[in-house]
């Protein structure tokens, strides 16, 4: 088994929330993006909805560019190539025709994404036709081949690296379904069968070829005339490869956006139905908080990275000790001792595997029933045959008959009970929104759920109830404020977005820091519109009465008075504090001859807080002389 | 305060268990006061044993059992040995009684911390009260306990057992007991089964605090005043000190405590520590890795203003039950303030019936690092006491989501879809594997399911506080319903689930046999927990990648019978490298033997798989000079040994040697890697 070098220095009793969070890859991944840079697609492509002009070749860059922004963070130790072929320049090991590789100094060909690389890939645009070039690669009466270059020098870059440590890959956007179409006679042939041949030992040698095509409006990408062969479509998946005719820019950068992102599962679990009956599911994790990138110590003065040694001393002693297994509670004053077994052994309450126990209606899962993100399950036949048939059955029974089930996740950290939601499968014009599959819940215990509400009942008298004349205002105010097409996470995080910004500008030694706007501020405009303000207005004057603002603004006032008592007493206790010589009450330690009374002036007047035992007073004085 | 009806007996010791150790966890700090009081005695000499009846008379078959005192052992062993009670006794009179200890011990003080727990069935009657109805005298108990501030929690315990007692009876005490709700702060709760009692009864009562109090902002100019609560928080498994043996036994004061401490060395050269302060954080960003001082990063870093505003409000089908990210807070209108009160309390039903969710942008404390976007939904209480209030969810932002595309259903073939008989099996299973029937307690109610884990460690700690080499005992029945599904519910659908798996055929896929051992039918798997005890990280990610390897593992050579398989898993084998080495070897023997044993080229076809197994390998673990040595050895060899019929064979298969373009180490170029068999066999081409 392979042993993680930083499962090493993993303490056992970390948080296991972090693990959860932490999406532990099998294995780094080496992406090859192969860009079409033939003539057409610089082609722009007008559509009537949009305005906008757009050429497909733009739409891939910043494709691209953007995956490269989230990767430098999140994935920083994955590698990319950049290669475009059908180029009027050639740049590649092999020196073959019509291949470029892009590339930025300090950096290898295939290589870890570094800040200059996202920068200028960013602009390459501007370049592009002076540095790099477009021409047709595959032309009659000529015997290059472009795209049978462009997957050899793909295939190359993707040498270094076991296959089966490493995932491979190789992505080519194109707009070009027929590149042989140009060609007639047996030198097509001869051209199809040696670039499929070539595609053929690539994926042979555990490299994937993933095809993002471009298509437009008025003639749809045909996958079967050439591309379903290279890249190993056959039956049910070519079915599934719908290449649907781009209606919308947008919903094309979704598409692609979409199928970049490489399907991680987190992990294979059996779910058993019920005695005998064990199907097989993959868990993913669909939603996660995206975190900043972790941080790494430096030593401040050579900018050097450090390692953290932990040793451990016996408390007793003074020994040092080696990581002990024994753990202790204290419990009727007495300390009880575990092994580490022993503890693993109480946490393992079940075999590692998803329990079915019933189904309840789903009026029964209430909006608190909730502690941490959903995972997503999709049935596998893999190992199990029948498994899919299985789960869509279940799935389409919960869906109808509007229930949920209830079934017990063990494992052997965080064992678990949880709701298994099905989710039918929405689509809109961008392709899929909602993928269909079921969303594990974890439920609280009743230990984790706190009764607040009761808290606050009221022994004796009945709270206030809304009228149904402030109701009917509530809802007039809930039609006029409606967020029509919310959807969840439509704003970026402006914290994260911020922080990355600040990283590229430092990492680039940017002198400006990036203005970013917060998406997540209320719509100051939309909410002064007249209608809305009235609505506003109607509610508050029936639920708080006609002069609340007054009201308001009287206790106001009546705190200011209250503060300004506050005040004269701080002058006060300045005045008098002022008789003594603070600073040579400290310098002696004469400090504790004082009273209380008299200590709490000097904290009063210097605006500290006065709580505490003498002791306490004394120390704060102290520090605030800056005696300690 | 525990008021605890013996008959119940059984499972009150369940819960006496679980109220015991945890609170005794708290012994050191000490604080908690439990006394348990009792009745439906059968013990003849202390049937009645109360200060009450000792000084007033009256109160019948009530025992106090243990006077108000901190938790020690010593509750937990009386408590264990309570026999069984047969009187039948009256839970007025218990409550009384009760009341009056409190009382006595606390006077006026601790309002809001004295909690009665009445824990009965309520099946047997009332005395009639010497003076007024039954329910006058709940009014004077009701106002007496407003006045001391105390809190009253009944839960009834009412499992399937009670169909035979009086309804007239359950009624009329139901009715009284809820007139407590009205008139004092009581809450009752109905329980069926030992599991919900066990989970209903709250051991411990965390004093809320307040993650925020202000304004919750409608527009700028109307706001309401709101506190905000967590209303779920997850309880973790306690963190335990290490241990240390190093102090002498003799040595009565020792802590046995260990210190952890920590050094900063620089990663090029160990030998120098740098203290702490002189560290600085590094961001990473792709390869490089950027330092920034707090100072500045505090310079530049967002910065939101403390506030809760919200952004609009939408239909609640728009924000999906999954997209919950976090754990829940409660959104209630600040206490005492009766304004507040009403515009939470008509948005909550304005919400309800239009059933829509407001959207919030929220930062609850100054200086918080960043702000939560999250959903407000509508909580309406069906209690006249306790107000309305909204839960509050935290979404995602669009950072936290992954579009991954899965196929649609629909897409499947028709063998992977169900049929309309499987299709009315499933029906049926999700209609009867029913946890909320109606008319019954709704089973695994998160409300009433205590965390098994958390219990059975409790458990374990007070059995091992009296034998210490104790062992960890297996789950008992109680905890698992929780975890495994209910053998009556099960029996009782034998037939839906009988008919269920005779629908879906399941098999395991031959192909990958091997690994797929795992996890397959239950008794392989708690073998196969055994096998991996101690390391059985079965939730771990690498789990899948771990078992995978056990079972592979037992592959220690290529053999005859199945020599690709058993290569490509010694291959696959990662406990050590030496693995790689030894299944090139032992495959370069077996072609060896195929080709030499062949007879009249009957295994030159089962050559040329191990060959191209053998091939495929050396090209993905790098090794090609193995390969091309080999294979040019094995044609030398059949040249001259009359076996050139298989270097034929080869040829005609397109045998190639590995080439540099396929891996970086190879000295042979495309061109000789394709017609290193021509030259080998000039005379046979």
């Amino acid at each position: 088994m392979d042993l993680d070098p930083e499962d090493l220095f993993r303490d056992d009793d970390d948080d296991p929330e972090n693990e959860f969070y932490q999406e532990r890859d099998y294995g780094k991944e080496m992406v090859v993006y192969l860009v079409d840079a033939s003539p057409k697609m610089f082609n722009s492509v007008s559509i009537s909805e949009d305005q906008k002009e757009e050429s497909h070749f733009h739409i891939a860059v910043s494709c691209i560019s953007q995956s490269l922004k989230t990767q430098i963070i999140n994935r920083s130790y994955d590698e990319v190539a950049i290669c475009f072929f059908n180029t009027r320049e050639k740049k590649n090991l092999q020196d073959l025709n019509g291949v470029f590789v892009f590339n930025v100094p300090e950096r290898e060909y295939l290589d870890r994404p570094t800040a200059m690389l996202v920068k200028e890939f960013a602009c390459i645009e501007e370049t592009f036709m002076k540095e790099i070039g477009s021409q047709y690669g595959i032309i009659s009466g000529s015997r290059e081949n472009s795209l049978y270059n462009a997957v050899w020098v793909a295939q190359a870059l993707l040498r270094k690296g076991s296959a089966k440590t490493v995932d491979k890959r190789i992505l080519l956007f194109t707009d070009e379904d027929d590149p042989f179409g140009s060609i007639t006679g047996a030198t097509k042939k001869d051209m199809i069968r040696t670039t499929l041949q070539r595609a053929k030992d690539a994926q042979d040698l555990g490299i994937s070829i993933e095809l993002l095509p471009l298509s437009r409006k008025d003639e749809e990408f045909n996958v079967s005339l050439l591309y379903a062969d290279l890249i190993g479509l056959e039956g049910n998946t070519l079915t599934q490869f719908i290449t649907s005719a781009g209606e919308k820019l947008e919903d094309m950068k979704d598409q692609l956006r979409k199928r970049m992102f490489k399907k991680r599962k987190i992990k294979r679990i059996t779910f058993s139905i019920a005695d005998g009956i064990s199907i097989e599911v993959n868990t993913y994790a669909l939603i996660r908080p995206t975190l900043p990138g972790t941080i790494t110590w430096l030593d401040s003065v050579t900018n050097l990275p450090l390692k953290t040694e932990r040793s451990f001393i016996c408390a007793d002693t003074g020994a040092l000790v080696q990581e002990p297994a024994k753990r202790f509670q204290s419990y009727k004053s007495e300390n009880i001792k575990f092994s580490s077994e022993e503890l693993a052994e109480i946490k393992r309450v079940s075999t590692g595997h998803l329990r079915l126990l019933g189904f309840k209606p789903l009026s029964c899962l209430k909006d608190y029933h909730n502690l941490r993100p959903s995972t997503f399950i999709f049935p596998s036949d893999e190992e199990i045959i029948g498994s899919t048939c299985t789960f869509i059955a279940l799935h389409r029974s919960m869906l109808r008959l509007r229930r949920y089930a209830i079934a017990f996740y063990g494992s052997s950290t965080h064992s678990q009970m949880v709701a298994l939601v099905a989710q039918d499968e929405i689509t809109n014009s961008s392709g899929q929104v909602e993928p269909p599959g079921m969303h594990m819940i974890y439920l609280p215990y009743s230990d984790d759920i706190r009764p607040i509400e009761e808290q606050f009942m009221d022994a004796n008298s009945m709270t206030p109830r809304a009228t149904d004349d402030q109701i009917k205002k509530a809802t007039a105010l809930l039609k006029r404020v409606d967020l029509k097409d919310f959807s969840v996470c439509q704003f970026a995080n402006p914290a994260l977005q911020r922080h990355y910004a600040i990283l590229q500008a430092l990492a680039l030694d940017e002198d400006e820091m990036p203005e970013l706007n917060d998406e997540t501020i209320p719509d100051e405009q939309g909410m002064s519109r007249q209608g809305v303000v009235n609505a506003l207005e109607e509610f508050k004057v029936s639920v708080y009465g006609e002069n609340y603002d007054q009201e308001e603004a009287d206790s106001i006032t009546a705190k200011t008075e209250a503060s300004k008592k506050r005040k004269a007493t701080a002058e006060n206790a300045a005045k008098e504090s002022a008789n003594y010589d603070w600073a040579e009450l400290a310098e002696n330690g004469k400090l504790s001859y004082l009273t209380v009374v008299e200590l709490k002036r000097y904290l009063t007047a210097h605006n500290l807080p006065v709580s505490g035992k003498k002791d306490d007073l004394i120390g704060r004085i102290l520090n605030h002389l800056g005696k300690k | 305060m525990i008021v605890l009806d013996v008959l119940q007996n059984r499972k009150a010791t369940v819960f006496v268990q679980r109220i015991g150790t945890r609170d005794l966890r708290l012994d050191t700090s000490g604080g908690i006061c439990c006394a348990t009081v009792w009745w439906n005695s059968a013990c003849e000499i202390s049937d009645t044993d109360n200060e009450l009846t000792n000084e007033v008379g009256g109160y019948e078959h009530v025992v106090v059992l243990v006077h108000c005192r901190v938790v020690d052992g010593e509750i937990i062993e009386t408590l264990q040995k309570l026999p069984r009670g047969t009187v039948p006794g009256d839970f007025l009179d218990a409550i009384v009684v009760g009341m009056d200890m409190m009382i006595k011990k606390f006077g006026p003080t601790s309002k809001g911390k004295k909690r009665l727990c009445l824990i009965t069935n309520a099946q047997d009657p009332i005395k009639e009260p010497y003076e007024g109805k039954k329910e006058d005298q709940v009014d004077t108990i009701a106002a007496q306990m407003n006045a001391h501030g105390m809190k009253l929690e009944s839960i009834i315990v009412r499992g399937r057992l009670s169909l035979d007692a009086d309804k007239g009876i359950m009624d009329e005490n139901d009715f009284l007991l809820n007139r407590f709700s009205k008139k004092t702060c009581a809450k009752t709760v109905y329980v069926e089964s030992p599991t919900s009692l066990l989970g209903a009864i709250r051991t411990r009562n965390i004093a809320p605090v307040s993650i925020f109090r202000g304004d919750l902002e409608l527009s700028p100019k109307m706001k309401i005043k709101v506190w905000v609560y967590k209303k779920t928080s997850e309880e973790k498994f306690p963190t335990l000190k290490k241990y240390s043996d190093k102090a002498p036994p003799t040595d009565k004061f020792a802590t046995h405590e260990i210190k952890v401490d920590y050094e900063y060395k620089r990663v090029e050269d160990p030998t120098k520590v740098v203290p702490p302060e002189q560290r600085i954080k590094g961001y990473r960003y792709g390869p490089q890795v950027v330092p920034i001082s707090p100072a500045e990063w505090d310079a530049v870093k967002f910065k939101p203003e403390k506030s809760v505003k919200l952004l609009g409000f939408t239909n609640a089908s728009n924000i999906m039950r999954h997209y919950y990210m976090k754990d829940v807070s409660i959104f209630i209108a600040e206490p005492g303030n009766a304004k507040a009160t009403l515009a939470i309390s008509a948005l909550v039903r304005a919400m309800k019936e239009m059933n829509k969710v407001a959207i919030l942008r929220c930062v609850f404390k100054q200086g918080q690092s960043n702000v939560v976007v999250g959903a407000l939904t509508p909580n309406p209480s069906n209690l006249e006491n306790i107000p309305d209030s909204f839960y509050f969810n935290v979404l995602p932002f669009a950072e936290d989501v992954r579009e991954f595309q899965f196929p649609s259903f629909s897409n499947f073939p028709p063998s992977l879809q169900p049929n309309e008989r499987q299709q009315e099996a499933a029906d049926n299973l999700v209609m009867r594997l029913d946890l909320a029937p109606p008319g019954k307690e709704e089973a695994l109610q998160p409300d009433f399911t205590p965390n098994p884990v958390l219990e059975r460690f409790y458990r374990v700690l007070e059995l091992k506080s009296k034998k210490p080499d104790a062992h960890v005992p297996a789950l008992d029945q109680t905890l698992n319903r929780i975890t495994e599904p209910d053998s009556e519910l099960l029996s009782q659908n034998k037939q839906v689930i009988g008919e269920f798996s005779k629908q879906f055929e399941l098999k395991e896929n031959p192909k990958i046999k091997k690994s797929s051992r795992r996890l397959w039918s239950e008794k392989s798997l708690s073998s196969h927990m055994n096998e991996v005890e101690g390391a059985g990280d079965v939730s771990d990610n690498q789990a899948v990648l771990s078992i995978k390897s056990e079972s592979s593992g037992k592959v220690d050579k290529v053999g005859n019978l199945t020599p690709v398989e058993d290569f490509e898993a010694m291959m696959a084998r990662r406990d050590s490298a030496e693995w790689v080495n030894k299944a090139i070897k032992d495959m370069k023997n077996l072609i060896f033997d195929l080709v030499e044993n062949s007879y009249e080229g009957n295994t030159y076809q089962k050559a040329l798989n191990c060959l191209l197994a053998l091939r495929k390998g050396c090209i993905l673990e790098q090794e090609p000079k193995q390969f091309n040595d080999f294979l040019l050895h094995l044609c030398k060899f059949c040249s001259e040994k009359y076996l050139s019929s298989f270097c034929k064979f080869l040829a005609s298969k397109q045998m190639m040697l590995i080439s540099k373009t396929e891996a970086a180490d190879s000295d042979v170029t495309d061109e000789e890697a394709r017609s290193f068999l021509v030259k080998t066999e000039p005379a046979l081409e």
